[in-house]
C-alpha cells in the first residue's frame, strides 16, 4: 500500500444527447494504490460506471466525449495515448469484468478462444500455449474439469460459471488493476460469496488493485479498504471502510446505508426511506448542491452554492455544507 | 399446523413442467419445479418465500394464482378448493388475487398510457363505469403515491421506482385480499428499493392486504414477512416465524443463506462465521436422491444420500426437513 497506481483527476465525461449536455462524470478525482480494494458505491446512472469506461477508453463517441481531465496510470496519461498504445494496456495491464456475464461473452466463441485471445495479443503465445494456459486459468477460477470444458461455448455454463470465465479473461494478462463492474448483480447469493471471495483471493495472490463499482453496501463492507461515494457524476464522500460506516459525513451515505435493512439488528418497524429520485442530469442547475432536493437537512445555502469536496479528517473528504453538524443530525433523527 | 384464519392453504403442491423432444415432440423428462410442498398463509399475514434461482419460488406463486395448471396437490383459498375452478368461477376468484411483478420495465405495456394499465383489471372485471374512471384512476395513484395528473404518460415515461408504483396500482385495482409479490424490489435501486418496501407494508396495514413475498434477498424479506419458508430444489427446507429463522435457523441451507449476505457494517461483518457454499444448484430435471441439499452441504452423512427427510415440527411453529436437525 502507499504506492499509488492509478490517479484520476478532475475527470469530466459528457454526453451530447438531444436533451441537451448530460454530465454523466463531473470533475472526479479519487487514486488507487497498489494492491488496494477500492469500491465505487452509488445508485443507477449516478456515472460510476461511466467513470470506469472513461479509464478503459471506451467510452461511445458520439455521443459521449471526455472533456476534461487526467488518468494518471503507471505515470503515463492514459487520455494521452494513442488508441494503439491504449490497446496494449486494455485487456493487459487494467482489466474489466462487466455486469451481465451472459451478453459479454461470445456466443459463437469457445470459452477457451476468449481467454486464450489476449494472451496471444499480449503476450504473443502460441495457440497452443495459450489454450494450455487458458485450462489453467478456468481451474484457477475454480472450474471443475478444466481441460475438456475450455472447448465448450458459453451456453453450456451456469450464470455463476460464466462470470468465473469472465473473471479468468480479465486475470488473464495478470493486470495490476482490475474494474469489477457489480460483478454479482445477476447472481444469488451464495454464488455471490463464491465470487466475491475468488476476486477477493486473486487480488491478494496477485497484489492486483481492485475497483469495485456496485451498489451493495455489503459487499463494501466486506472487502473494500476504501470507499468512494458518487452522486450525480460528482464525488460526495470518500474515505477509508471504518470511517465510511462509521462516521458517514454526507446525508447521502447515511441514508443509503440506514436503507438497507440488517440482518443482525433487531427487526426496525419503518425503513429508512430516502424521498424523491435521483435528479435528471441534463436539467440539473450547476451551482446547487445535487442531493439537495431529497435532502432533509437542506438549508437555503445548498441550493445557492455547490459544495467542494473537503478533507474532514484523516483520508476523508465529504461534499456538504453541513458536514460538521450532521454527527448531531443524525443523533436528532435517532 | 393451525387453520383458523388461513387464507390460503397449500397441500402438497406439485409442479412438473414436461420437456419434449423429437418430431413427435414426446415427454422425455420432466422438471420437477414444485415437488410436493405444503403450507398455509394466514389472513393479513406476509409470508417470505426465499431461495436461490430455480428452486420453484415463483412457480408456487403462479400456482397459487391458477396461472400454472398444477400436476397434483390442492390449492384451497378461504377454504374452498380452487384446483378445479372454470370460467366465470375462476374469473371471479381472480379479482381476490394479484400479482405484483418482478421487472417494471417488462410488465407494462409501453404502448398504454398509466392510467390504463392501471384500470384494465377493473374493465375486465366490469367493475367500473365510464365516469368513475377517471375518479377510480386518480384514487390508485394517489393510493401508491404517484400524482394523478400524470396518468397520461407512458411507461418510458416513468423511473423504475414509479413504474414499480403503476405495476402495484394495478394489482391493488380489483380490491384483491392476496398479493403474490414476486421479487417486487430486485431490480431497484437501493433508495427506491426501500421506499417500494415502505410503500407495500403500509398498503398491507391499510386495505387488510395478504402477501406472498418472493425474494431471494434475505435482508428485505426479513424486513416484510411474519413467516418466512425457506426452498431449495422445489422442496420447503425450513419454515417459521420471521424472527425465530434469522435469529435461530436450522436447517444447514438457512444457515448457508444466511452467512452469505454481507452486513453492511465492516466491523460487525468481519466478527461473523461465513459458510461458503460450492457449486451451483443441481439441475431440476434431475434432482439428487435422498436430501436435496445433500451435494452442496457440508454435514451430509450416508443417510442424507438415502433417504428424504420429511418437513417436521420442531417446535413452536417451527418446521424443518434435515435428518440432522
Amino acid at each position: 500500500m502507499g504506492d499509488r497506481l492509478l490517479e484520476v483527476r478532475n475527470l469530466k465525461t459528457y454526453f451530447y444527447i438531444k436533451e441537451g449536455e448530460l454530465r454523466a462524470v463531473d470533475e472526479l478525482s479519487y487514486t488507487v494504490n497498489k494492491g488496494q480494494f477500492v469500491s465505487l458505491v452509488g445508485e443507477s446512472a449516478c456515472g460510476k460506471s461511466v467513470s470506469a469506461l472513461s479509464i478503459m477508453r471506451l467510452i461511445p463517441y458520439p455521443p459521449g466525449v471526455i472533456v476534461g481531465g487526467e488518468i494518471i496510470f503507471d505515470d503515463k496519461d492514459l487520455l494521452s495515448l494513442s488508441e494503439e498504445e491504449m490497446r496494449s494496456i486494455r485487456g493487459n495491464r487494467i482489466a474489466m469484468i462487466f455486469q451481465e456475464p451472459m451478453t459479454s461473452l461470445n456466443p459463437v466463441l469457445t470459452v477457451g478462444r476468449q481467454i486464450s485471445e489476449a494472451l496471444e495479443i499480449h503476450r504473443g503465445m502460441s495457440n497452443q500455449d495459450a489454450m494450455q494456459e487458458a485450462a489453467k486459468l478456468l481451474k484457477l477460477v475454480g472450474i471443475p474439469d478444466a481441460e475438456r470444458r475450455v472447448g465448450e461455448y458459453p451456453y453450456q455454463f451456469s450464470g455463476g460459471m460464466q462470470q468465473r470465465i469472465m473473471i479468468a479473461m480479465a486475470i488473464s494478462c495478470r493486470p495490476a488493476l482490475l474494474i469489477a463492474d457489480e460483478p454479482t448483480t445477476s447472481v444469488d447469493v451464495t454464488v455471490q460469496a463464491q465470487l466475491m471471495e475468488l476476486i477477493n483471493n486473486l487480488r491478494q495472490e496477485f497484489g492486483t488493485s481492485v475497483i469495485l463499482i456496485t451498489h451493495n453496501l455489503g459487499l463494501v463492507a466486506r472487502y473494500a479498504d476504501h470507499v468512494n461515494v458518487m452522486y450525480a457524476g460528482r464525488l460526495v464522500e470518500s474515505g477509508s471502510l471504518d470511517v465510511i460506516y462509521s462516521e458517514p459525513s454526507h446525508p447521502y451515505t447515511m441514508g443509503l446505508i440506514a436503507s438497507v435493512p440488517r440482518l443482525d439488528l433487531e427487526r426496525a418497524q419503518s425503513l429508512h426511506v430516502i424521498p424523491g429520485l435521483p435528479p435528471d442530469l441534463t436539467r440539473l442547475p450547476k451551482n446547487i448542491c445535487a442531493f439537495a432536493a431529497r435532502c432533509k437537512f437542506a438549508l437555503g445555502e445548498c441550493i445557492k452554492a455547490r459544495p467542494e469536496l473537503e478533507q474532514v479528517g484523516d483520508n476523508h473528504l465529504v461534499a456538504c455544507f453541513r458536514h460538521s453538524e450532521m454527527k448531531a443530525l443524525a443523533e436528532v433523527e435517532k | 399446523m393451525k387453520t383458523d384464519g388461513d387464507l390460503i392453504q397449500v397441500r402438497e403442491l406439485v409442479k412438473y413442467f414436461p420437456v419434449l423432444a423429437g418430431v413427435l415432440k414426446r415427454k422425455v423428462a420432466d422438471i420437477k419445479a414444485v415437488d410436493g410442498v405444503s403450507f398455509d398463509i394466514r389472513n393479513g399475514e406476509t409470508l417470505g418465500l426465499v431461495g436461490e434461482s430455480g428452486c420453484g419460488k415463483t412457480t408456487v406463486g403462479r400456482c397459487i394464482l391458477r396461472l400454472y395448471d398444477i400436476t397434483s396437490g390442492q390449492i384451497l383459498f378461504e377454504k374452498t378448493g380452487i384446483t378445479n375452478l372454470k370460467g366465470e368461477q375462476l374469473r371471479r376468484m381472480r379479482r381476490d388475487m394479484q400479482l405484483i411483478f418482478q421487472d417494471p420495465y417488462a410488465s407494462l405495456d409501453p404502448r398504454m398510457t398509466a392510467g390504463d394499465i392501471i384500470c384494465e383489471p377493473l374493465l375486465v372485471h366490469n367493475m367500473v363505469k365510464g365516469k368513475e374512471y377517471r375518479a377510480k384512476v386518480a384514487e390508485l395513484m394517489k393510493m401508491v403515491e404517484l400524482e394523478p395528473r400524470m396518468e397520461d404518460r407512458c411507461p418510458h415515461e416513468f423511473s423504475g421506482g414509479q413504474r414499480q408504483r403503476i405495476g402495484i396500482a394495478r394489482a391493488l385495482a380489483t380490491r384483491p385480499k392476496f398479493i403474490v409479490c414476486d421479487e417486487p424490489v430486485s431490480a431497484l435501486d437501493v433508495s427506491i428499493q426501500s421506499q417500494i418496501i415502505s410503500l407495500l407494508m403500509r398498503l398491507r396495514q391499510e386495505l387488510a392486504l395478504t402477501y406472498l413475498f418472493i425474494a431471494h434477498d434475505l435482508s428485505v424479506v426479513r424486513h416484510i414477512s411474519d413467516r418466512v419458508a425457506v426452498m431449495y430444489l422445489g422442496k420447503i427446507m425450513e419454515i417459521t416465524d420471521s424472527d425465530e429463522l434469522y435469529a435461530h435457523p436450522l436447517h444447514p441451507y438457512t444457515r448457508a443463506l444466511l452467512s452469505a449476505v454481507p452486513i453492511p457494517d465492516p466491523k460487525i461483518d468481519r466478527e461473523r462465521k461465513r459458510i461458503l457454499l460450492s457449486g451451483d444448484v443441481p439441475s431440476p430435471l434431475l434432482p439428487p436422491p435422498g436430501c436435496r441439499f445433500h451435494t452442496r452441504c457440508w454435514m451430509a452423512k450416508d443417510i442424507c444420500k438415502e433417504s428424504l427427510p420429511e418437513l417436521r415440527n420442531v417446535g413452536s411453529s417451527h418446521w424443518v426437513a434435515c435428518h440432522l436437525v
